[in-house]
């Protein structure tokens, strides 16, 4: 494995402004270490050699000008395939988008080429971003790099395998429920769910319109900061794009590394802890607590009493939000058409086409979803559901009178075998236990490694009010920098080779 | 005395599009008994007097001014739909549909 690969993404960009390495070799490298590892992992359900080649030549180009570089010229990027990415393959996971090449940039993806950024390929995921392990994806699971009988996380479990695997710096991902920070705690990464509307949501590929928000998934805190501000801040072209400046996100991320909390509030959420919480996972968090209390932090126990109530509450709007959304996939202007031999009518081609273009899960949200807005039942499912969304936001508001942060495990669990919650859609769901209440209320929340629990890592969860991101990335620096005093490496350093 | 009968799921598969096999049926009404049975939850919150959330930051309008740019090209759009002819989309029949 080329040494290039080991480095992140801020030391990447260094090495390739110094001139020490180019951005051609850097790309490279990657490319050569997802050949040599993806059979095993697959992460990547497209690579793009010749594109990733292309973009780095340019920046080359540009540094031999003299012209100036952006903080993250000619590092390589993993891109979940929820975003879409002008003439390359967009599926979302699903087979209803093969073979579809999109004529346009999400904003996302039109930031990351801007920053000259140098996106390698699109990563796998729980079709259409619905599951907590990637095996929904319609083209096959994707393996954790620290165990490869075990999940990556979802749904954006081929960017986090991608990144814990050394196929690239850093990539993104996107989080309704917890699709960023979930991957990030069982790979061993740093992953930032931002507020909802700090990251355009134009040219996303729509699951749930309230709650879809992308974010970075990264080995440091720094480069999450980094990213986020590449990506992040307002954009005429969604509706729901904040129209202020982000904070400043890298400022807070190197000011949280020199590991001092003096001062700083942590509030312990009662409710995100207890029954169906594994030992080691609880341990980890306990010895994360008592990392914060040496940083200096004031650590308190709140209750937050509705959160208990967020997963139902969740499990009622998305899918609601999602059997609108995916109504889109008609079998008229793009994507899959099945059954259209001249004879059938539209509606029964449109049903045979999304019969044999969804998979099992995507039809069970489309219908549960059907079901929780149809006439008699909306008041008791859909209705009640936003009022709990409302009780859940006043939790937090709450909690945040007296707390600057809220802190709970990331998962309720490790890494769990490939196959083991596949047929049952409550366990698969229960994945996304604490990190519900942070999309619900459209607020901030990082997931930082803390820990092992067996051998695998075990996520600290980081909730800040809306707006207050930089909150997140400057505990979440200060505890990374801790967690590696303590152990005398950070946590990803401990996973054995792929 | 299961939340959804099978029936139910097949009718609202059929309002959502979906032409669901019988299997699928089998396994869908289970699983959707068992998760509908769950979500329910939400309903043990005395929450009469609480406005509903239905986006976690407020939403207004946004407007553009009304000026001619660029779209999309016709003929880039059309090669990646399913079928066109004569520069539009073209569909399967959508009258006299027997129910």
């Amino acid at each position: 494995m080329s040494d290039l690969v080991r480095l992140d993404a801020a030391s990447l960009a260094a090495e390739i402004a110094a001139g020490n390495a180019s951005a051609v070799e850097v790309a490279e490298a990657h490319l050569d270490r997802i050949a040599a590892t993806d059979d095993r992992v697959h992460a990547f359900l497209h690579v793009d050699a010749d594109g990733a080649l292309t973009a780095a030549r340019a920046v080359d180009e540009r540094r031999s000008r003299g012209e100036e570089l952006g903080p993250l010229a000619g590092v390589p990027l993993a891109m979940k395939d929820v975003v879409v990415t002008r003439g390359l393959p967009s599926t979302s996971g699903s087979k209803i988008l093969a073979g579809w090449r999109p004529p346009y940039d999400a904003t996302v993806s039109a930031r990351v080429k801007a920053a000259g950024i140098v996106m390698l390929g699109k990563t796998n995921m729980d079709e259409f971003a619905m599951g907590s392990s990637t095996e929904n994806s319609a083209y096959g699971a994707t393996h954790n790099p620290w165990d490869l009988s075990r999940v990556p996380g979802g749904s954006s479990g081929g960017s986090s395998a991608a990144v814990a695997a050394y196929q690239a710096p850093f990539g993104i991902g996107t989080d309704t429920g917890g699709s960023i920070r979930q991957p990030a705690a069982v790979t061993g990464l740093v992953g930032h769910k931002p507020t909802y509307g700090g990251v355009s949501r134009y040219g996303l590929i729509a699951f749930s319109s309230s709650l879809d928000q992308a974010g970075p998934l990264t080995r440091t805190v720094l480069d999450a900061a980094l990213l986020h501000e590449a990506i992040g801040g307002h954009d005429p072209a969604d509706s729901t794009s904040i129209d202020a400046p982000l904070p400043a996100l890298v400022t807070a991320a190197r000011d949280g590394a020199r590991a001092d909390l003096s001062g700083l509030r942590v509030g312990i959420v009662r409710e995100l802890s207890g029954e169906g919480y594994e030992p080691g996972v609880l341990a980890g968090f306990a010895a994360a607590v008592t990392l914060l209390t040496g940083l200096g932090a004031t650590v308190t126990e709140v209750s937050c009493a509705h959160f208990g109530y967020a997963l139902p509450a969740y499990y009622l709007i998305a899918p609601s939000e999602c059997s609108s959304n995916l109504a889109r996939f008609d079998a008229v202007r793009y994507g899959l058409r099945v059954g259209d031999d001249g004879v059938r009518g539209l509606e029964e081609v449109m049903s045979l086409t999304r019969e044999a273009g969804f998979g099992a899960e995507v039809k069970r949200r489309v219908i549960l979803g059907t079901y929780a807005l149809s006439s008699g039942y909306y008041d008791a499912y859909y209705g009640q559901a936003q009022k709990v969304r409302t009780l859940i936001s006043r939790d937090f508001a709450a909690a945040f009178a007296d707390c600057d942060v809220l802190v709970s495990p990331t998962t309720p669990t490790v890494a769990f075998p490939l196959g083991a919650r596949v047929d049952d859609p409550m366990a698969m769901y229960a994945a996304d236990l604490c990190t519900l209440p942070a999309s619900l209320a459209g607020t901030p929340a990082i997931s930082v490694p803390c820990g092992l629990s067996d051998g695998l890592p075990v996520g600290l969860q980081i909730m800040a009010p809306a707006q207050a991101d930089d909150r997140c990335y400057r505990v979440a620096a200060a505890v990374e920098t801790a967690v590696a005093g303590r152990d005398g490496r950070p946590i990803l350093a401990a996973a054995p080779p792929v | 005395m299961p939340s959804i009968s099978r029936e139910e799921v097949a009718y609202l598969a059929k309002l959502a599009r979906l032409a669901v096999t019988d299997e699928e049926l089998d396994t869908f009404a289970g699983q959707l008994d068992i998760i509908i049975g769950a979500v329910a939850r939400v309903g043990e919150v005395a929450a009469d007097d609480i406005p509903p959330t239905s986006h976690a930051v407020p939403v207004v309008n946004v407007l553009r001014p009304d000026v001619i740019r660029p779209s999309l090209d016709r003929d880039e759009v059309l090669a990646l739909a399913p079928a066109a002819e004569g520069g539009r989309f073209r569909v399967p029949r959508i009258l006299d549909e027997p129910e």
